[in-house]
């Protein structure tokens, strides 16, 4: 059984990608496009799209816990500038965000 | 039966343009119950072709509701009177629970710590994800499509409903409960408990302080 090794680590910036999958998917559409921050590896996990469907035997896949501002989901925003949601994003939901460009 | 997380709706009407799919609704929100009719013909069936005895089906139920709010307060009154369990629990919530016998049968136990400057609130957008192996079934508001949009929305707004404003200076931390974590709050020791023992102050902890609606009021 292949074994994925995680892309990210504590600190990346990354973007939710919109897979546009259908069933058990468990990105929530508030965060996908934003680029949020990598708070910590969660482990390894069958991925839920699978288990859903009976696959049961693997892969497993790495999990972060991610970071967004809220002011970065939400435009109009109006609390303080560091209010935070933390969500669990599977890798293949996330690629790396550029980094902003210098000022 | 759904005991775990992952029981949930097939009703956000955006996710379509797909293949259609039997919905997995058991009972919805205006109160239909064509999931609850399916239910109870499939336990009749499974009963009947002795698959399943109907006491099963009934210890099973018991175990799923048998863990309750004590067991969330006895970790978060250990955490206050033991700064290293508080940091083992902080470190590895699934182990530090298991430590005072308390089996998380979720995924994983992460609990986060509520102090000066960051309130946490705990919330499944999804679903209804909830650490029920400590804090039993989740409270009706939880599952509530309301509270599921507008806390990742305008947490403030919604904590306010709650009678909890919170100071500007103090950040908001909003953890979806999307995947396979679970959550607990350790909420922050109220003022006035110095003189109280573990079991004293376990007396004091709250389900909504767990799960981050509320703070604890000083003795």
């Amino acid at each position: 059984m292949r074994a994925m090794r995680p892309r990210f680590d504590a600190g990346d910036k990354v973007r939710v990608l919109d897979l546009g999958k259908p069933g058990h998917v468990r990105t929530p559409f508030y965060v996908r496009h934003h680029v949020g921050t990598v708070l910590h590896r969660a482990g390894m996990f069958l991925n839920p799209e699978d288990l859903a469907i009976g696959r049961v035997c693997g892969p497993v896949v790495p999990l972060y816990r991610v970071g967004f501002a809220m002011t970065e989901l939400w435009p109009d925003y109006d609390g303080p500038a560091d209010d935070m949601v933390a969500i669990e994003i599977y890798d293949h939901w996330l690629a790396a965000a550029e980094p902003p460009p210098a000022p | 039966m759904t005991h775990d997380g992952h029981e949930h709706d097939h009703d956000h009407g955006h996710d379509h343009g797909h293949e259609p799919h039997e919905p997995l609704v058991v009972e919805d929100e205006a109160g239909n119950i064509e999931g609850q009719i399916r239910v109870a013909a499939l336990q009749a069936l499974l009963v009947a072709r002795n698959l399943v005895a109907p006491q099963e089906v009934r210890r099973e139920i018991e175990r799923i509701e048998a863990p309750g709010v004590h067991l969330g307060a006895k970790i978060v009154a250990r955490a206050w009177t033991d700064a290293a369990y508080k940091a083992r629990l902080l470190d590895n919530g699934k182990s530090a629970a298991a430590e005072l016998g308390i089996g998380v049968g979720e995924a994983q136990l992460i609990v986060v710590e509520n102090d000066e400057a960051t309130h946490n609130l705990v919330c499944c957008t999804l679903c209804s994800c909830y650490p029920r192996s400590i804090l039993g079934q989740p409270p009706a508001w939880y599952i509530s499509k309301a509270y599921r949009a507008r806390v990742v929305r305008e947490p403030r707004a919604v904590l306010k409903e709650f009678g909890l404003e919170l100071p500007v200076a103090m950040r908001v931390v909003v953890h979806d409960s999307n995947a396979d974590m679970r959550y607990l709050v350790l909420p922050q020791r109220p003022e006035g408990t110095q003189a109280m023992d573990e079991a004293a102050l376990a007396e004091l902890v709250t389900r909504d302080c767990m799960i981050g609606v509320a703070v604890l009021p000083a003795a």
